[in-house]
């Protein structure tokens, strides 16, 4: 135990414990202090606002009758099992989707960064069909290949069900948001970089699998795990075509019993699933910050 | 508590040009930093008079970038007082924004923002925080620029400088809005030597103006030019503290001894 005052410039011991000076702990009391104020500031100003809300909705001469359509609480649980049966098929498009997302906006970044001769028409290709994708509504693309595709009479293609065609326009046009983002990522990470990794003999794959893309891919997690959620809710728009989701088997409930309460049980299963995946990644991505900043703060 | 002047009992060196002032202008009391289970400064007390340099010297890691980082409330300290003007600005109560205002610092690194002029880097503060109309702060900012050979370089960005000119740059934004104390951290460490020369010129310049300045350095010959005081530090402490003479040329701690004698033999004294 070191004493901070009187003790000198000479060090008794490295005990990181100390008995803290009145100053210190006068400020600790001003800080607490400061931290108490900025909580009963923040309760107050919650209690408020979320209170002020709660009293409009909940005394609006509509309420009884929003709450029974859409909050039935004994109705929503009867339905959770035939609607989670609907988001299962939600999910798994979802996670097909993401393989084949993955894959192919990679490719299409990899190809529109890369300054290969030989790859310059791929460039070209990849440009115009990130330009086009990006810029058609994603339920047009639906329609053109979950109606058009099938009206080919392609012979292996024609047959195939709806939710693989439903899937692949999503895919088609998720592959061109998710490539910019990796793209936007990969111009991100300083030349410089490039440079020390050619400089040690690297070739220009090597140094884009080695040292680039690791810093441009961590880069850009946080934009890819909204799209990641976008393509969750997105999803349930292939039931346009005709298949049987989640979302859909909400809206069939609700056709046949009038209640809207299917509606609200679908929104909680994606919330469920959407929320913890955003905290999970926030925490690691916030790990891996930490892991590369510890050097040069001291 | 004790005394604050018993740590620094070995004495406050004169000023060799005029007399000491009365009241320090930054005084620092027992001052206690760690990172999570380092402890980075040991009860380093420190007395800086208006119109004096104090440089630090030490090697790297020893606690001098971290002690600048506590005098500009960059870093909360964990114990002790950083007194300015007599008032304790480690308190949480005192607006740490407003402090700043009045203590420059000047970073190894330049930290120069790069989406700007540097005409704007320089006015950027002088406009937003302290108000003073484009125009006049411009005219400010290309006297200075002027006076430190750089006012052909007012209309461009950072990166199209030199490290030295980017260095004088920095010390440009960081005079401009007069702040009372200025502090430097190894800010001729990213710079070649002849590049350093032109840097350290506008730090003798300033001494000259009678500017307060507080310089962490690896520069020895440069220390004994400026320094009213140096402090050797090692391990957080300050080890040994006097004038220029005593500390560089006839250091008695052997820790002071071996860390210059490594200078020296780096080819740096």
């Amino acid at each position: 135990m070191t004493q901070p005052a009187g003790a000198g410039s000479a060090p008794s011991g490295r005990s990181i414990d100390w008995t803290p000076s009145q100053y210190e702990l006068e400020r600790r009391k001003a800080r607490s202090n400061q931290e108490r104020r900025r909580v009963a500031i923040a309760a107050v100003s919650s209690i408020l606002v979320i209170g002020g809300l709660a009293a409009v909705v909940l005394t609006s001469s509509g309420w009884p009758v929003v709450q029974d359509t859409f909050f039935n609480v004994s109705y929503g649980w009867s339905v959770v099992p035939i609607i989670l049966s609907g988001f299962k098929i939600d999910l798994l498009l979802s996670a097909v989707a993401v393989v084949f997302i993955a894959v192919i906006s990679l490719v299409v970044a990899l190809t529109r960064t890369s300054r290969s001769a030989a790859l310059a028409p791929f460039r070209i290709l990849a440009a115009v069909y990130v330009d086009m994708f990006r810029g058609i509504p994603l339920l047009l693309v639906l329609y053109l290949i979950g109606f058009g595709v099938p009206a080919l009479n392609l012979p292996g293609v024609s047959g195939l069900d709806v939710a693989v065609l439903g899937t692949a326009a999503i895919v088609i046009t998720y592959s061109a948001y998710v490539a910019e983002v990796i793209r936007s990522g990969i111009l991100s990470v300083h030349p410089s970089q490039r440079a020390a990794a050619r400089s040690l003999g690297l070739s220009p794959a090597q140094t884009m699998r080695h040292v680039v893309l690791p810093q441009a891919l961590r880069r850009v997690v946080p934009p890819l795990l909204n799209d990641g959620v976008s393509l969750l809710k997105d999803v349930g728009l292939v039931s346009v075509l005709g298949v049987v989701e989640g979302i859909r088997q909400a809206q069939i409930l609700t056709a046949k019993s009038f209640n809207y309460t299917p509606y609200v049980v679908v929104a909680i299963m994606f919330l469920l699933v959407t929320i913890p995946l955003t905290r999970l990644t926030d925490r690691s991505l916030a790990r891996a910050l930490a892991r590369q900043n510890t050097q040069g703060n001291a | 508590m004790t005394e604050p002047h018993d740590v620094v009992g070995d004495g406050v060196p004169a000023r060799r040009t005029q007399p000491a002032r009365v009241a320090p202008l930054l005084e620092l009391r027992n001052v206690r930093k760690s990172f999570g289970d380092e402890l980075v400064l040991h009860d380093v007390s420190l007395v800086v008079p208006e119109h004096t340099v104090t440089v630090l010297i030490g090697a790297s890691g020893s606690g001098k970038s971290t002690l600048l980082r506590c005098i500009n409330q960059l870093e909360q300290i964990d114990d002790g007082l950083v007194l300015f003007d007599g008032v304790d600005i480690a308190d949480p109560r005192i607006d740490a924004d407003e402090t700043r205002q009045r203590i420059g610092i000047v970073f190894q690194a330049f930290n120069l923002f790069p989406h700007m002029t540097v005409l704007d880097n320089i006015t950027l503060a002088m406009r937003r925080v302290h108000g003073v109309p484009r125009a006049e702060a411009e005219t400010r900012a290309r006297e200075l620029l002027a006076r430190f050979g750089l006012e052909d370089k007012s209309g461009e960005h950072p990166d199209r400088l030199s490290g030295g000119q980017q260095q004088r740059v920095a010390i440009v934004r960081a005079l401009a809005v007069s702040p009372r104390l200025l502090l430097f951290d190894e800010i001729t460490s990213a710079l070649d030597p002849v590049l350093v020369n032109e840097v350290l010129a506008v730090v003798r310049d300033l001494r000259a103006d009678g500017i307060t300045m507080v310089i962490a350095t690896h520069e020895m010959g440069f220390a004994t030019q400026v320094a009213d005081e140096v402090c050797f530090l090692a391990g957080g402490v300050i080890v040994e503290r006097g004038t220029p003479d005593e500390v560089i040329h006839h250091p008695r701690d052997p820790q002071t001894q071996e860390f210059l004698r490594r200078v020296h033999e780096a080819g740096r004294l």
